[in-house]
């Protein structure tokens, strides 16, 4: 039988595989975005889990917002992206030292 | 082992086997596909949950809007990817020891919890019986009842990344011949054109 426990143990994963691919991909801001999208989607995955075995259905409502801004945030994300790779001519994330002081 | 059962561990392995595999793609267009069959995978494990509304919700506005948007950026910027990639191998060993002490801190947390007393007392809107009502119209109850500002400010969230996006993308070219709606509705007729009367036989000389 599948518990909680077990919903858990899959969105702990999915977190660390998250974690690991920012580290991995220092360079490339694009893998990085990615990887901030699956640590939300275990995040929401431990909200549905939750508000599925405790009957309680505020965590959905939760997981929509969450969806939301990793939405939005994605969107902004990405448009940056764009906006320095026509100034830089590269997404290289150790070349953004344009604004240091 | 039942056949709900079978079908978790599928989509589990599934979303921790193509989770795995969007960080260490080596084309990114392959990672955004990875991406999507991670949604798809996470989309079946909400509905293993009870959840239809936010699997659906996951399939529609991630697979259909942000991993496209991802497949977009990565087609349309002339990146090369190789040289980005070059030194995946020196961060390999501190990306690993991230991981594995963050896996050990959260097996640490693995059953050492409980749940409280009087926390099933706390539910703030239980999940009615499904024989009365579905998952879709339960949320609907509650995100436009008791969740309408915070549904609202939501709105507004999208609103703004929205009105951001534009703003940061939109760049005005110069080399491009745009029509002028004011100067073509200003210009009059008499000064625009100038009628001849041409003899026969004469040019215009």
């Amino acid at each position: 039988m599948v518990g909680l426990e077990h919903y858990l143990t899959v969105a702990a994963a999915l977190f660390v595989i998250g974690i690991f691919g920012i580290f991995l991909n220092r360079k490339n801001i694009i893998i990085i975005l990615m990887s901030i999208e699956l640590i939300l989607l275990s995040v929401n995955i431990n909200l549905v889990a939750f508000s599925s075995f405790l009957n309680d259905l505020v965590g959905q409502v939760f997981t929509m917002f969450v969806l939301t801004v990793a939405a939005a945030e994605a969107a902004i994300g990405l448009a940056i992206l764009v906006c320095f790779f026509r100034n830089r001519g590269t997404i290289d994330v150790e070349d953004v030292n344009v604004m240091k002081g | 082992m039942g056949i709900a059962d079978i079908t978790f561990y599928a989509f589990a392995i599934t979303l921790l086997g193509a989770g795995f595999l969007v960080t260490i793609a080596r084309n990114p267009v392959h990672s955004v596909l990875w991406l999507i069959l991670t949604f798809l995978s996470a989309a079946g494990m909400f509905v293993l949950l009870g959840a239809e509304f936010m699997a659906m919700l996951l399939i529609i506005v991630y697979v259909g809007a942000v991993a496209v948007l991802f497949l977009f950026v990565v087609m349309m910027l002339d990146v090369n990817f190789a040289a980005l990639r070059g030194e995946m191998a020196r961060y390999f060993p501190l990306a690993a020891v991230v991981g594995i002490v963050l896996l050990m801190q959260m097996a640490l947390l693995f059953g050492s919890w409980q749940e409280a007393d009087g926390a099933r007392a706390l539910r703030q809107a239980p999940t009615p019986d499904m024989a009365e009502m579905h998952n879709t119209k339960a949320l609907g109850m509650i995100i436009y009842d008791q969740y309408f500002l915070l549904f609202q400010v939501a709105g507004l969230i999208l609103l703004v990344a929205m009105i951001g996006a534009i703003v940061l993308t939109l760049r005005h070219r110069k080399d491009v011949k745009r029509q002028d709606v004011v100067a073509q509705m200003h210009r009059d007729p008499a000064k625009a054109m100038e009628l001849k009367d041409i003899k026969p036989g004469q040019g215009l000389g």
